[in-house]
């Protein structure tokens, strides 16, 4: 019989927040995906631009500002409820959380509306040439991560109205608005690309 | 904390492997999520591919036994290499390499699960029917017939109107989702579920060649995944990213694609000289010399992997300034490789050498990847490189590469770890007869292929006449060939033996010292009935007796502990998911929704409604208390505040 000596994990919390969760490090994994695609559609870009003699091509002109600046903004603003809903996730608040998701999801649905417009007043089709190509492309990755973002906190405010709400579901609440920060933080180089690159080229 | 070992260590065990079990029988089957059973089916899969690929290239060598050979058409054989090369790459190297993450990166640091166990059941759904999906379109003669680079302006709907080309960029699809996440598990894994004590500079260099190979995933597959869609998009919708004549630019392909195709090719590299560093280590009974070298090589490597895809690209006339610095980076990648190399030199110097089957395969490694790493320099210097491009030489030099670099350190990982996966030893003496079939049948086959390419006999032309004199040349490569088919058959039928009837192993017949051979073999449902702590880099030598073992953890349900990531102190318990047959139905909605979408682009729109509601239903919770904590309304949290810092009882 040997001695061996033990460590006595029973007394630590069944969870916790922030980055020592898994499920942060598995965001933070699909962050540095989604941020390298449109890393590289960007690069794609400005690739492009040096094929064209003008920019934007024969004659075209550039999208209208106003659509994407009032969506810019729109999204700007809905870090605010974003951000009470990952602090009241973190005091593990239902009241707050509840309050705060379903004000974002009405952010969601702004954004999402606005976006429409934003599509029609690109001032070219995606297949006219490889301009309007890159810029829907450019336009609909992130659009994909709008509307994916609206579903799944769609998905998770009904949960935090019908229940069972765990303790810990609350984590997930945080890890959605961490989440909620990439999709509105990528859109601010998106944003420039698309409607400033023509403008200042 | 001190006491007495008695049999309560851990004393639920019958309880505690009936809570890590996968259900039985047929409809179980799709609900499995144990990252022990998830990696056998990716080893098992991924064989099988490199199996088919191997039929492929076998076909290719029949018709280029001799000159003017009609046994393949020209359109067979542009689909049959074609079909080879993406096999081989996207459906056998790169799985296989994550199959043994899956399997030994959780054992290696004293886990009981993988993280995220369901994703990484999902990724198995989508490789295996992402394979299915290639091979079903062969049969069907949709084959992709573009090479597994699939250049515009011969990809675009123009020059390919078929399906062919679409196969090729959904199949991308159906890897690289299957990839990310497995590389997203394996870093979160290895950051995240370490054994107490195993602070980052003990962590085993296999699993460090796993970490830094999931993160060089994620930032080069989205690259081809934005240049497989921008194709599809070009064919289906009419957009114009490739397409010259509405100023989109062939090249931008290329430079997407490559941006991942040589970053691949250290995805695929980087995991096999893990596996060198930890056989070499067990063979020389010694710690691995230079373990900070290695790991600082490791992740250089990743750093230039990243910049030298433009010396794929030098027969494109690109600015001549540019070229120099990609030579000079692709010159410079050698020199970490080169750290590498010496350090297991110096490790076996000074270790006493054990020469068994998985040594062997090492030394083949040594023999065969310098060569390829030779070539490659030469390959770096543009005069040679526009010289020689396109031609037999290349297929030769990556040939080394990557079957020096990658499959003999794999074969080599076979035999080190079949008795740890099946309990039971590979015979020593058919191993050796098929690594030394093997060895020989690979230089036979590949070795000519240098002098065919410096003799200008180009690559991916289905025949040659005569008179170009190739004939005797081509004629001892498919003699090698065949020799190499043989070496293989010999070695399944070993495989199919030993599993049956080999002999018993040890559990650990090596006397390696990794925690992967702390536990029997094969290893019980939880892993580690007592999960382990360590006090070394390689804990079964340099543990002192009596360490620490981790108690506390629930039986009943799958509590598993999850450390800090720099120091691996105790953090907080997390109760992980159960089996569910939900990965499995979403990876049939992701299925439908990747090839619908080949047909119409409605596919994406109307496809992604099942998915939408098979992820909803992987979340939505199966039970009240699933995640182990209370229930809403509760008086006092049980979860910590974000600064707050809870100790474990004892110390290891």
């Amino acid at each position: 019989m040997s001695e061996v000596r033990t460590l006595d994990v029973s007394t630590l919390p069944p969870g916790a927040f922030g980055s020592r969760t898994l499920t942060f490090w598995g965001t933070l994994g699909i962050v540095i995906i989604e941020g390298t695609v449109f890393a590289l559609a960007i690069g794609a870009y400005f690739y492009l631009v040096t094929r064209f003699p003008a920019w934007p091509p024969h004659g075209l002109a550039a999208p209208d500002l106003r659509w994407g600046t009032l969506n810019t903004l729109v999204l700007l603003a809905s870090l605010i409820p974003n951000e009470l809903t990952r602090r009241a996730g973190e005091h593990v608040d239902l009241h707050r959380v509840r309050i705060w998701m379903v004000v974002c999801l009405a952010f969601a649905v702004a954004f999402n509306v606005v976006r429409v417009y934003e599509f029609a007043h690109l001032n070219v089709m995606w297949d006219h040439d490889a301009y309007g190509s890159i810029v829907w492309l450019l336009l609909g990755l992130h659009t994909t991560h709008i509307i994916t973002d609206f579903l799944d906190s769609s998905v998770l405010t009904t949960l935090m109205f019908m229940g069972p709400v765990e303790e810990h579901r609350f984590v997930d609440v945080e890890e959605n608005a961490v989440y909620w920060y990439f999709v509105v933080l990528a859109w601010l180089p998106i944003y420039g690309v698309i409607y400033w690159a023509p403008r200042v080229l | 904390m001190m006491r007495r070992h008695d049999p309560s260590i851990g004393g639920d065990l019958e309880r505690l492997e009936e809570t890590w079990a996968d259900p039985n029988g047929w409809y179980g089957w799709f609900m499995h999520v144990d990252h022990k059973s998830i990696g056998r089916r990716y080893l098992l899969t991924a064989f099988g591919f490199f199996l088919l690929g191997g039929v492929l290239a076998a076909l290719m060598r029949v018709q280029l036994s001799r000159p003017d050979n009609t046994f393949l058409g020209p359109d067979l054989y542009n689909e049959i290499f074609s079909t080879h090369g993406t096999t081989m790459m996207f459906l056998f190297a790169v799985p296989v390499m994550q199959g043994l993450g899956i399997y030994f990166v959780p054992l290696m640091v004293g886990a009981r699960s993988i993280a995220f166990p369901r994703l990484v059941a999902f990724s198995y759904w989508m490789l295996l029917f992402g394979g299915i999906f290639l091979y079903v379109s062969f049969l069907l003669n949709a084959g992709p017939d573009v090479g597994w680079f699939s250049y515009p302006p011969l990809a675009e709907s123009l020059y390919t109107p078929s399906k062919r080309a679409d196969v090729w960029a959904q199949l991308i699809t159906f890897t690289e989702v299957g990839s990310l996440a497995v590389a997203v598990s394996l870093i979160t894994t290895a950051l995240k579920l370490r054994a107490p004590g195993m602070t980052l500079n003990r962590i085993p260099i296999f699993v460090w060649a796993q970490v830094v190979t999931s993160f060089m995933v994620l930032f080069a597959m989205p690259a081809v995944m934005l240049a497989s869609t921008s194709l599809i998009l070009d064919r289906l919708v009419g957009t114009h990213f490739f397409d010259v004549e509405h100023a989109g630019d062939a090249l931008l392909w290329q430079h997407l694609f490559w941006f991942f195709g040589h970053p691949e090719v250290y995805i695929i590299f980087i995991p096999g000289t893990g596996l060198v560093s930890t056989i070499v280590a067990t063979f020389s009974q010694r710690r691995m010399f230079g373990y900070l070298p290695v790991v600082l090589s490791l992740v250089s490597t990743a750093f230039m992997g990243f910049g030298l895809w433009v010396h794929h690209m030098f027969a494109t006339g690109l600015p001549q300034l540019g070229e120099s610095f990609f030579t000079a980076a692709s010159i410079i990648i050698a020199i970490p490789t080169g750290t590498q190399i010496f350090c297991w030199i110096a490790t076996m110097w000074s270790g006493r050498i054990v020469v068994r089957t998985p040594m062997l395969w090492i030394l083949g490694f040594f023999a065969i990847f310098i060569a390829g790493g030779l070539t490659g320099v030469m390959l770096a210097a543009v005069p040679l490189n526009t010289q020689v491009h396109d031609t037999f030489f290349v297929v030769a030099h990556f040939h080394y590469v990557l079957i020096g670099g990658a499959v003999f350190p794999l074969f080599a990982a076979f035999y080190y770890w079949f008795p740890k996966i099946t309990g039971r030893l590979l015979s020593e003496r058919l191993g050796t007869w098929v690594f030394g079939l093997l060895f020989a049948g690979f230089n036979l086959t590949f070795f000519p292929m240098h002098i065919l390419g410096l003799h200008g006999m180009p690559r991916r032309v289905y025949t040659y006449p005569a008179a170009m004199g190739w004939g005797s040349l081509n004629l001892l490569a498919s003699i090698g060939a065949a020799l190499m088919a043989c070496a293989i058959v010999m070695f399944l039928v070993d495989a199919i033996r030993a599993y049956v009837a080999g002999a018993a192993a040890a559990h650990n017949p090596w006397n390696a010292g990794t925690l992967e051979w702390a536990t029997s073999s094969p290893p019980p449902n939880s892993n580690f009935p007592s999960p382990p702590t360590v006090a070394g880099r390689e804990p079964l030598w340099e543990n002192p007796p009596g360490q620490a073992v981790v108690v506390g953890l629930r039986a009943d349900a799958r509590d598993v502990l999850v450390t800090h990531v720099l120091d691996a102190e105790p953090d907080h318990r997390l109760l992980f998911p159960e089996p569910s047959i939900w990965p499995f139905l979403t990876g049939i909605a992701t299925t439908v929704l990747f090839i619908w979408s080949i047909f119409t682009p409605w596919g994406v729109v109307y496809g992604a409604v099942p998915v939408f509601v098979m992820l909803v239903g992987w979340f939505w919770p199966k039970s009240a208390h699933e995640g182990g904590t209370q229930l809403w309304p509760f008086a006092h949290r049980m979860l910590p505040r974000p600064n707050e810092t809870p100790a474990a009882g004892g110390a290891i």
